[in-house]
């Protein structure tokens, strides 16, 4: 859109250079064809660079400010950190894996009994060595420039493919940690496909452990859900001070597939994300649900973009956010309806309590239709907590501060009652409960 | 109990309550009734603590404690209860477990233990029996999609909870079929006991038709101008509020 009048003056000085670096050292045992595809990607990146908040898609994100800092994309493994496996991940059973500052961290507890034909393992090693093929087709470029920054620079990330007809009842957790005290440009991508009739549960858990500077984590995911498949994605964003977290999802969908999807955001200092969707066939389902509660000067920033390519598919957005003290928040849900995507479901709903008269929420629908028999809607709230409530629950005895987080509570429970894994949604709501309590 | 005296209150740059007085006893049931735009429900409301008005003069005590200085959660937990004319509905929070956390506040006010599980889920299925309240419906969020009937016995039904010494009820005979009513007061008229005083504020006489009041006021232009036995409430009905209007211009 105004990505015309974004000059490419927002690339790092340094950046350029680092790159080269990287393709000569780092990634030089790398096949032509990925080496290919990240100079590509450092060309598509270089034609705008860091977006300016003059770019319609960053009005009211400040990356520039995030990468005006000092940083750098060169940087090692880390493999010291003195984790306690019990607090930083959500379910004892699952198969685990870590990265630390886009690396992979050598606690990775990988099942082994893994149904037939299942991949849970990295991109660099198992994915370059056994899956080259696979990791050629699926690898594109999606996504706008900082998805391309991610394409040039990324070091590793997780590798997960469900054969055809596979149900894996195991959840799968992505934990990635940002530490250290080194200023440094981490840059994950993880990529997810699930084949024909396949069944696939993921959790993507962000921390930061033991950050003394302030590091930008620019993670990148595709995921292929296949005809017929299921893919119910939670992505977790706690405990992130001093990170700075750019995430891009780039789902495409064949037809007949469901994918479902909860950003649950608590405590950190800036994140934006990025949710696009393509529905590429007939009969698709997504449902893309987040929830946020802020604090201090934390800004929250969900982009999603909904494609329906297809007719008779049904697409749900349910954003709700809480926000308290200076901090901000922005919700931007694009619904796209194709001439031929007719028989169209596509809702969207935004909700937002500010707790503070200094914090600030800017939502925007944008709806593009093309079709002329379709179902689209969006809605969008923002005001105080409810004072009539409030005050009936005082009446009943109940002190102002529990009736305010009881009406909270149940504020957010619509996002959370969407999650289907108990054992997430159990530690979710203790989470969210200590957050509104403190 | 209650001992209201020369009330003013309104909104700023309009007085609503003109120097109201009243006393309740323990035990005794008064009805207030009056014309629309009296100030009845402002009353009920500065009493159960909104803060959206403003006392300008007078006292109200509540059982020995000055009544106005008290937050809203705490005249609750001193005793007092306002049965709402129109209660909200408040999605995603459970009838029960707010019912629950209240009555624990309640009687943590008091140094009370929280009360066990199984003695709340006796006392639950005891109370709804009293207002013909479903299991059903104590479980769904707190008054949402109730029909008005439902609404108003879900308010008796959470006065039986929480045992208060003083109920107010504000209109609550307003959007009740008969069969309703009934039952509404029949709650309410198991509930009374020496202890227990009531100010039923009301625009109509039928519901003194089963909730048998002492003293039957008349309030019009932000206090009391007429107070008698209940057939006072019979001759209202009868003669009309001009009547009393015309008597209190007069005067």
């Amino acid at each position: 859109m105004n990505t015309a009048i974004a000059r490419p003056t927002g690339i790092p000085a340094h950046l350029e250079g680092e790159f080269k670096t990287l393709l000569s050292k780092t990634f030089s045992s790398e096949p032509n064809w990925l080496k290919e595809k990240r100079k590509e990607a450092f060309e598509k990146f270089s034609e705008t660079g860091i977006p300016s908040r003059r770019s319609e898609e960053y009005k009211y994100t400040d990356v520039k400010k995030i990468f005006s800092g000092g940083f750098t994309a060169i940087h090692n493994e880390l493999h010291k950190l003195k984790l306690d496996h019990s607090k930083i991940f959500i379910d004892k059973n699952s198969i685990k894996l870590i990265f630390v500052n886009g690396w992979l961290y050598k606690d990775s507890t990988l099942s082994t009994n893994l149904p037939k034909g299942v991949v849970v393992g990295n991109l660099a090693n198992e994915g370059l060595l056994l899956h080259s093929q696979l990791l050629q087709n699926k690898l594109n470029l999606s996504g706008d420039a900082l998805a391309q920054l991610n394409h040039a620079l990324w070091t590793d990330g997780a590798l997960i493919f469900i054969p055809e007809n596979c149900i894996l009842e195991t959840p799968i957790e992505i934990l990635h940690i940002a530490t250290g005290n080194n200023p440094v440009l981490a840059n994950p991508r993880h990529l997810i496909i699930a084949e024909k009739n396949s069944s696939a549960n993921i959790i993507e858990n962000n921390i930061s452990f033991e950050l003394s500077t302030s590091v930008i984590v620019n993670s990148h995911t595709d995921i292929s859900v296949g005809e017929n498949a299921r893919i119910r994605y939670y992505r977790l964003q706690n405990e992130c001070k001093n990170a700075a977290l750019i995430s891009s999802i780039c789902v495409a969908q064949e037809k007949n597939s469901h994918f479902d999807t909860n950003t649950i955001s608590l405590e950190n200092d800036f994140v934006r994300n990025n949710l696009d969707i393509s529905l590429n066939g007939e009969n698709c389902e997504s449902h893309l649900n987040g929830l946020f509660i802020t604090d201090g000067t934390q800004h929250i920033d969900n982009h999603s973009c909904v494609y329906h390519g297809q007719p008779n598919c049904q697409s749900n957005q349910l954003y709700k956010g809480i926000l308290g003290g200076k901090s901000t928040g922005v919700f931007n849900g694009k619904i796209f309806v194709e001439r031929d995507a007719q028989k169209t479901n596509a809702y969207q709903s935004s909700k937002n309590i500010l707790l503070s008269d200094d914090s600030t929420i800017n939502t925007k629908p944008e709806l593009e239709i093309y079709a002329d028999d379709v179902k689209c809607s969006h809605g969008s709230s923002t005001g105080k907590i409810d004072q009539e409530a409030l005050f009936y629950l005082r009446a009943r005895g109940l002190g102002e501060a529990s009736a305010k987080i009881l009406l909270l509570h149940a504020f957010a429970s619509d996002v959370l009652n969407t999650i289907r894994d108990e054992e997430l949604k159990n530690y979710l709501t203790e989470l969210i409960e200590k957050n509104l309590n403190g | 109990m209650l001992s209201i005296k020369n009330l003013h209150a309104g909104i700023p740059g309009r007085e609503i309550i003109k120097g109201f007085n009243l006393e309740v006893k323990a035990g005794e049931v008064h009805a207030i009734m009056g014309p629309n735009g009296s100030g009845k429900s402002t009353l009920s409301n500065i009493l159960a603590g909104r803060e959206d008005y403003e006392v300008t003069s007078g006292e109200v005590s509540f059982r020995g404690k000055n009544l106005l200085e008290l937050s809203p959660e705490d005249r609750a937990r001193e005793g007092l209860f306002l049965a709402f004319q129109y209660p909200v509905e408040i999605p995603g929070v459970s009838n029960i477990n707010f019912l629950k956390t209240a009555l624990n506040e309640i009687r943590a006010y008091k140094n009370l233990p929280p009360m066990e599980a199984k003695d709340f889920l006796k006392l639950v299925k005891e109370k709804q029996a009293l207002v013909e309240l479903q299991g059903t419906l104590a479980n769904r969020s707190v008054n949402e999609g109730f029909s008005g009937g439902e609404k108003k016995r879900n308010e008796i039904f959470q006065m039986a909870m929480l045992e208060p010494s003083l109920c107010i009820l504000d209109e609550t005979d307003s959007g009740l079929d008969i069969d309703a009513l009934r039952i509404v007061a029949n709650g309410v008229n198991k509930l009374r006991s020496k202890d227990r005083s009531f100010v039923v504020i009301t625009h109509y006489q039928r519901l003194l038709d089963y909730i048998v009041p002492d003293i039957v006021h008349v309030m019009y232009d932000g206090k009391i101008v007429k107070s008698g036995p209940k057939e006072l409430a019979l001759e209202l009905e009868k003669k009309g509020y001009d009547w009393v209007k015309k008597e209190f211009v007069e005067a």
